[in-house]
């Protein structure tokens, strides 16, 4: 049985994922400065793998990016994020700081309307963006894994993860 | 741009019906995506660009997620109402939540003079007037996001973890089991 | 006025999905189409006549800009609540495959007991 779809699907496929993960990582490192931000870039991010497992099948999707290394990637972009809020508040202990301080703007403030700017932002807007890529990546990898289906009378539960 | 609005939202109207009623479970998904996508374009109406870019990535997800989710089963789909007593009771509670909806309706503020306009020391004034000073950020809602309000980020942060680690969680031992055969 | 008149119909078109049909996806559905109306609501609410969208333009002054923008609070609290009904979501479905493999069906008035 071929994996994937037709063979049109998969060259259009080709030739278009490298735009769309270009367009997500220019949504998410350019969220202070225009609509977008880190939710919304990483969605985009994880729907180009997706398209990837749709087209190819499971198995090719899975050498590019494997769902225990999204998993991985989701649970640090968690503790990125908590350490982001609590390195502020470390670093600025006697200056008046509090809980997701912006310490970058505060030290080093750049120029409006430029990319190196708002301190805290460009950096959180990235961080959140690679934990909802593992994570929307892992939530469609495990309903693609497993099929419910009847076998001799009764409901069998089968979850395959190797697949040519 | 208000009837333009009224008429997007009586369309998204139609086809939540439409999705309801239809038996089929492919087509109920295909209007799902009819209501997301008029959702979008209200929001390009109402000036939200961010919420739009978001609604519409996340919808196209939602309807990925459902599909595969719904069409692997087969053929063996349930349809239909209730029992009468059911439907009945939940006309019932329908009409009266519309009635009460009604009575507050009634005391909100107009549409287009939004409740910050009427007090001055609301946080909204803050937030548009400090974004480029105090943080940098030209898009006032990032600002908000991260920087004002980053507390309410890092709670769904954690909740999107919670919902990932909860499904594996769910469908964890029939995967240990598959590797130990 | 009319405007969320028509929103909250579109709330009640959810709650009535939610309150009449047997099919369990079906009921997931309804769960998304109220959370649609709710956002939708936000947003309206924060709409102001005759604005543009809260992001600054190049040399644009403070007070032209705070003059004419909508509020932004709604939106960034409406952009958290679209990405947490997606999580939702996904676990609801997780939840409902789950079911189908105990009971063998999605119907609710059959799923009765709850065993184990």
């Amino acid at each position: 049985m071929k994996r994937g779809m037709s063979l049109i699907v998969k060259t259009i496929t080709r030739w278009v994922v490298g735009f769309i993960f270009l367009y997500g990582i220019y949504t998410m490192v350019y969220g202070h400065l225009s609509p977008g931000g880190g939710f919304a870039g990483g969605v985009i991010l994880a729907c180009a793998y997706i398209l990837i497992m749709l087209a190819y099948g499971r198995g090719f999707a899975f050498r590019n990016l494997d769902w225990r290394i999204a998993r991985a990637l989701d649970s640090v972009g968690g503790i990125l994020f908590l350490s982001l809020g609590v390195l502020g508040m470390v670093l600025l202990m006697d200056d008046g700081a509090f809980f997701f301080v912006n310490f970058i703007q505060r030290s080093l403030p750049g120029e409006p309307f430029h990319l190196f700017n708002a301190g805290i932002i460009p950096i959180g807007n990235l961080v959140i963006g690679i934990k909802v890529m593992g994570a929307v990546f892992v939530g469609f990898a495990l309903l693609s894994m497993v099929r419910v289906y009847e076998f001799r009378g009764e409901r069998v539960f089968e979850s395959r993860e190797e697949e040519e | 741009m208000f009837e333009l609005l009224a008429l997007i939202i009586i369309f998204m109207i139609l086809a939540g019906i439409l999705t309801i009623e239809i038996e089929d479970l492919v087509s109920a998904v295909v209007s799902m995506g009819a209501v997301g996508f008029g959702l979008s374009v209200c929001f390009i109406l109402l000036r939200a660009p961010d919420v739009a870019l978001t609604n519409i990535v996340v919808e196209v997800v939602i309807l990925i997620l459902l599909l595969r989710g719904t069409i692997r089963l087969g053929e063996k789909t349930v349809s239909g109402h209730r029992d009468l007593a059911g439907l009945v009771s939940g006309i019932i509670l329908l009409i009266l939540f519309l009635i009460f909806g009604i009575y507050a309706g009634v005391e909100f503020p107009k549409f287009g003079e939004p409740g910050f306009l009427r007090f001055e020391d609301s946080a909204s004034w803050y937030y548009l007037r400090e974004a480029l000073a105090r943080t940098g950020a030209v898009n006032a809602v990032s600002a908000v996001l991260l920087d004002f309000r980053a507390y309410d980020t890092l709670g769904e942060v954690m909740v999107l973890f919670t919902g990932i680690l909860g499904s594996i969680a769910l469908l964890r031992r029939r995967l240990r089991r598959d590797k130990e055969e | 006025m009319i405007i969320y008149f028509l929103v909250l119909i579109l709330f009640s078109v959810g709650v009535y999905g939610l309150l009449s049909q047997k099919n369990l996806l079906k009921l997931i559905i309804s769960l998304s189409i109220m959370e649609s109306a709710v956002n939708l609501f936000l947003i309206c609410a924060g709409y102001r006549k005759e604005s543009e969208a809260p992001i600054m333009s190049l040399g644009q002054s403070l007070e032209v800009f705070v003059g004419h923008s909508v509020d932004p609070f709604p939106q960034a609290m409406v952009i958290t609540s679209i990405v947490i009904g997606l999580g939702v979501l996904a676990l609801l479905i997780t939840m409902a495959l789950r079911i189908y493999h105990r009971y063998g069906t999605f119907d609710i008035t059959e799923i009765r007991r709850l065993k184990g």
